[in-house]
Order: C-alpha cells, then sequence, then structure tokens
C-alpha cells in the first residue's frame, strides 16, 4: 500500500494554491470570510431537502458537516459547487453573490473543488490525462506544464506510478486520492469533500484522509461531509450537525462532541456512539 | 468500483477456505480411476478430444444438408440456375457488348455510396442525438422537429424514402439539386432513413454514462460542450460500437435497394444479367460480394472492443 509522502514538500503554507508554481490569475483571497451562506433551500420535487442554511466559512477553516444520510450534507455541498440550482436564499463567494443570473459558474467552480463519494474518474482516460483535462481546457494550460504540475501532485501524495494507469486499474483508496489531485490540479481556493471515504473499504479509508489532512495542514479551506466522526474531532475548526435540511448545531469539535447542546445532537451522538464509531 | 486490493483473499460469507468446495458428493476418486468420473475428468487428459466432437458434428450437420439438397427433387434445375459457374463468372465480369454490367465493378458503387452515407449519418445522426437530449427551453422547437423526424424515418419503409426523393426531387427542376445522378439521390435516402435509427442509438449511449460523470466534470469547471465532447461522449460511442456497427452491416446491404432507381450498384447489374441470360446465379455472386464486405467489418469491430478493454485492464505500466 502507498504511504502519503509527507516531510517538508511543498505541502505546508501553500493554502489555497498546492502548487508550488501557481500563478496569480486568481480571485481575491483575503483572510477572513470565503463563503457566506444565506437562507439557502433546496427542493427535490416535493421533498424539500434544505430547509434554510446559513453559514459562514473563514478562509483556512474547516469545517464538518455531519448528520445522518438524508440530512441534506452532501446537497449542500453540491448547491456550493453550483451542480444544483437553489430555490432560495443566496450565495456569497468572497462577498460577491453567486447564486441568480447572470453567474458564471464555470469561473465559480474553479475556484471550488469538489470531490465525491464515488470518484467519479473518467474511466476512459488513464490517471494524468484525468487530471490534465481541466487545466488544459479551461485554464488554458499547456500541456506538458499541466502534466509537470500533475506530476508533481501525484507524487506528493504517493501516486506517481500511477500515473499511466486506468483508474479500472486502482483501488478505491487510489481512485479518491487521485480524484482529490484532479480537483487540486485545478488550484481551487476551497474544496468541498463529499463522504469522501464512504464508498472505500475500511482499510482503504485512512490513506485517504491522510490526504485530507496534508490538505488541511496546508492551509486549504475545506467543507467535508463526512460519518468519520473521530475524524471529524481531529481536523475540524467547526462541526456542523445537520438534521431534515436545517444546521441544528454549529460548534468547535471539543464543545459539539464532548458537550452537544441541542437534544438533536444528542440523541445523533448516542446512536453514533452505540454504534461504535465514536 | 469497490477497492479489491491484491490484498487478502478475505471470504465474509462463509469463511470456509476456498478450493475446497469440489468435494461435493461422491466418494474421492484416486487420479487414475476413470470410474464412475464425470465428464469433464475424463476430457481433461488430452486437449483433442472436444476437436474432433466438434468435427465430427459440423460435417454430420454439413453434410445432412448437402444431402437433403441434393436429393430434392428440383436439386438439378436450382443448382444450374443460381450456382451455375458459367454463369457466376460471365456476371461477375461483365460484357456490355451483350448488354449486362459486371457485378464485380458495380459493387465498388455500393461501397462508395456505403462509405458516404456512413460519415453523413454519424454527424447527422449525433446532432439529432444532441438536439433531443437538450433540456433548454429556447431549444423546444428543433427538439419537436427532431422527435418529429425521427418518427417519420422510422416508421416509413426505406423502399418508399429512396422512391421519393430519387423520384421527386429531379421532378421539382430546382437548380443543381435536381440534376443529381441517382446514387446521388440513393445516398440521401439512405442517410435520412438511417440517421433516424442512428440517432435513437446514440441516444442510449448517451443515457448510458452515468449523470455522475457530467457532474464531476462539470465540476471542473468544463463547459457543459468540452464535458460532452471530452467526458461523455467518448465513453457513450465507446459503448454503442456494437449495436452502430450492426446499423452499418444493415446500411452496407440496404445500398442495394438504390438499384430500384436504375443505378447500376451490384444487385442491378445481377438483376440485369438475370434478365438477359434467364439465368439466377449472378444473384449469388452479387451476395457472395455482400458477405466479402460485411464479414471483415464485423471483425473489425470485434478487435476494436477487445483492444479498448485490454487497454483499460491492462492499464500503462506493469
Amino acid at each position: 500500500m502507498n504511504a502519503v509522502s509527507r516531510g517538508p514538500g511543498p505541502g505546508a503554507g501553500s493554502g489555497g494554491d498546492p502548487d508550488p508554481g501557481g500563478d496569480a490569475g486568481l480571485p481575491p483571497q483575503p483572510e477572513g470570510e470565503a463563503i457566506r451562506i444565506e437562507g439557502l433551500r433546496k427542493s427535490f420535487g416535493p421533498n424539500e431537502v434544505l430547509k434554510g442554511i446559513d453559514l459562514t466559512v473563514t478562509t483556512h477553516e474547516v469545517i464538518c458537516l455531519i448528520g445522518a444520510s438524508g440530512s441534506g450534507k452532501s446537497t449542500l455541498l453540491r448547491c456550493l459547487n453550483l451542480l444544483e440550482r437553489i430555490d432560495a436564499g443566496r450565495i456569497h463567494l468572497w462577498g460577491r453573490p453567486v447564486t441568480g443570473e447572470g453567474v458564471n459558474s464555470n469561473l465559480v467552480r474553479r475556484y471550488i473543488g469538489i470531490v465525491f463519494q464515488s470518484f467519479n474518474l473518467f474511466p476512459h482516460m488513464n490517471v494524468l490525462r484525468n487530471i490534465t483535462l481541466a487545466p488544459v481546457k479551461v485554464l488554458g494550460t499547456p500541456t506538458a506544464q499541466a502534466q509537470e504540475e500533475a506530476r508533481a501532485l501525484l507524487g506528493r501524495f504517493g501516486l506517481l506510478e500511477k500515473q499511466l494507469d486506468y483508474p479500472d486499474r486502482l483501488s478505491g483508496g487510489q481512485q479518491q486520492r487521485v480524484a482529490i489531485v484532479r480537483a487540486l490540479a485545478m488550484k481551487p481556493q476551497i474544496m468541498l469533500l463529499d463522504e469522501v471515504t464512504s464508498a472505500l473499504d475500511p482499510e482503504l479509508v485512512a490513506e485517504v484522509l491522510e490526504v485530507i489532512r496534508e490538505l488541511a495542514g496546508g492551509g486549504m479551506t475545506m467543507l467535508i461531509a463526512t460519518h468519520e466522526m473521530g475524524f471529524a474531532r481531529d481536523i475540524a475548526n467547526r462541526v456542523c450537525f445537520l438534521e431534515e435540511g436545517r444546521i441544528i448545531e454549529d460548534a468547535p469539535p471539543a464543545e459539539l462532541f464532548t458537550n452537544p447542546r441541542d437534544e438533536r445532537t444528542q440523541r445523533f451522538l448516542r446512536r453514533i456512539v452505540e454504534a461504535g464509531r465514536l | 468500483m469497490e477497492g479489491n486490493q491484491p490484498g487478502p483473499p478475505v471470504d465474509p460469507l462463509t469463511g470456509v477456505p476456498s478450493g475446497s468446495s469440489g468435494t461435493d458428493g461422491g466418494p474421492w476418486q484416486p487420479p487414475g480411476s476413470f470410474g464412475s468420473g464425470r465428464g469433464p475428468r475424463l476430457l481433461s487428459g488430452g486437449g483433442r478430444r472436444p476437436v474432433v466432437i466438434s468435427t465430427v458434428s459440423t460435417l454430420v450437420v454439413l453434410g445432412s444438408l448437402t444431402a437433403i439438397f441434393l436429393l430434392a427433387p428440383g436439386s438439378r434445375a436450382v443448382e444450374h440456375a443460381f450456382f451455375s459457374p458459367r454463369d457466376m463468372w460471365r456476371s461477375f465480369i461483365g460484357n456490355p457488348r451483350q448488354g449486362y454490367y459486371s457485378v464485380g465493378a458495380a459493387i465498388w458503387l455500393n461501397i462508395r455510396m456505403f462509405l458516404v452515407a456512413e460519415v453523413l449519418i454519424l454527424v447527422l445522426a449525433l446532432v439529432i442525438a444532441l438536439i433531443r437530449q437538450s433540456t433548454h427551453p429556447a431549444m423546444f422547437p428543433v427538439r419537436l422537429l427532431s422527435t418529429v423526424y425521427v418518427d417519420f424515418f422510422r416508421g416509413v419503409p426505406l423502399i418508399l424514402v429512396i422512391f421519393a426523393i430519387g423520384l421527386g426531387i429531379p421532378a421539382l427542376g430546382l437548380a443543381v439539386v435536381s440534376s443529381q445522378s441517382d446514387a446521388v439521390y440513393g445516398v440521401a435516402a439512405l442517410v435520412l432513413s438511417y440517421s433516424a435509427y442512428v440517432s435513437e442509438v446514440y441516444r442510449a449511449g448517451l443515457n448510458s454514462v452515468h449523470q455522475s460523470q457530467t457532474a464531476a466534470a462539470r465540476s471542473l469547471g468544463l463547459s457543459r460542450w468540452t464535458a460532452l465532447r471530452h467526458v461523455i461522449l467518448p465513453q457513450a460511442v465507446r459503448n454503442i460500437i456494437p449495436p452502430l456497427l450492426n446499423d452499418f452491416i444493415s446500411l452496407q446491404k440496404d445500398t442495394a435497394l438504390v438499384g430500384i432507381l436504375g443505378t447500376i450498384e451490384a444487385n442491378k447489374a445481377a438483376d440485369i444479367y438475370s434478365e438477359q441470360v434467364f439465368n439466377f446465379s449472378s444473384f449469388t455472386v452479387a451476395a457472395i460480394l455482400f458477405l466479402i464486405l460485411t464479414i471483415p467489418l464485423a471483425r473489425f469491430t470485434d478487435s476494436l472492443i477487445a483492444r479498448d478493454r485490454n487497454r483499460r485492464l491492462a492499464g500503462g505500466t506493469a
């Protein structure tokens, strides 16, 4: 199994720009507020999944979203990436509204990377092409340079020897790490991780969590929907507990996991503990 | 999709060591005994036995069919009318002074019509499929139009379309459009008819690619078109190569229908020969030529599919 390469690489301090050769064509990335969500609502047919979400994310902050399946975690992340059209409310990115008419969603998505539970690598492309497709087609990076940057990222996460393999040949953990690299190749300022370990065999979870830890250590702003409570407790600056489309409780992990205020949070955590997951 | 590392071969369901299930039922047999052993054990000694069996059964089947043909009361007459070597050869090379054309030369027209039609069909059908897959409200009229188009041309027999185009367009008396050769009208009719079918094949292919692929592509900032072009379409086309090939084999044969306009393609040439000489062996020649065309296409597609699968399973490096 591949150990994730850590050590004093370019990781530390690279923040929203994971690649050492990153340029400065990006939007303002001030300290302070990165995302502000106000009164976000989203329905699928008659089923209202998000019932008014308010959340502010500060740059370099790592926020874990926890809650039962169907509580709206994934939908919230997909709305942030503009993969879902929202029904009401507003989303601001660095103070600018990104919902409503006239927003270039492709531009927004350059700055917000998302990684899915089911990896969603492109099966007809090898690892390298999976990673370089978007930089070449969207950012206009020359192919050679994009490949160079992709190899640097792959090397950083112990995947360099897999660069010419097709996704079928990789383990779930490797696929998910490639999916993370693919998102990072666009040099996003914010990463959304949607239950990225839920589809993995238990013994493969650690290698993916390790990658996320390194990103957090590098200062990446992240919103992480997860069922890994121990991981959330370790890594998060804040943990949000969602139930039925609302954020019930929003607190630092030490507080939320040891001393949850809301009765619904207590009930959820009790079930988690009974299941031996915390 | 789940990570099957080449790790420990855990069997969570049974816990029984794998490979031990072969000893079910009967008593253990020493390796040398042939007593009550079942089939596979007996055959596994030499690899020749299955080959012998299949050869014998093939000979028996073919022999029976030949016998039925030869013993039929009219077999001599049929043999003369359809398999006369002399007539087959004469129709193959043709003799314009005697009033008939070479079937062997005429097949080139079928090939040319097929190749041109194929390219046009691939393009037109894709356009129709993409229009029908579009969701934008502004596309509604075009979407409606292409739905009507597909319904119409799938419903009308190809031979009627060929008649309508081949006789109707020239009768219109338009400047350039009405003065083309019959082969052009034939190709136009084939394209119109087959595009309706092939667009449905494309649509099935596009639908066979999971939505999560689109989501992944769009989430990386790829535009709708770039995602379609580089992520969705390549996967869709891979999925539909077999049905697509099936339609093209059918198309190769249907070029013979263009002969009804009077164009001298293989079938028409065979028809003329049979009318001149009162022998149908020319049609046998045409049939053989069509077979020679279609079989390589089928093999080629098989190899494409195999190559794609091997490449994906084998990976780039060891």
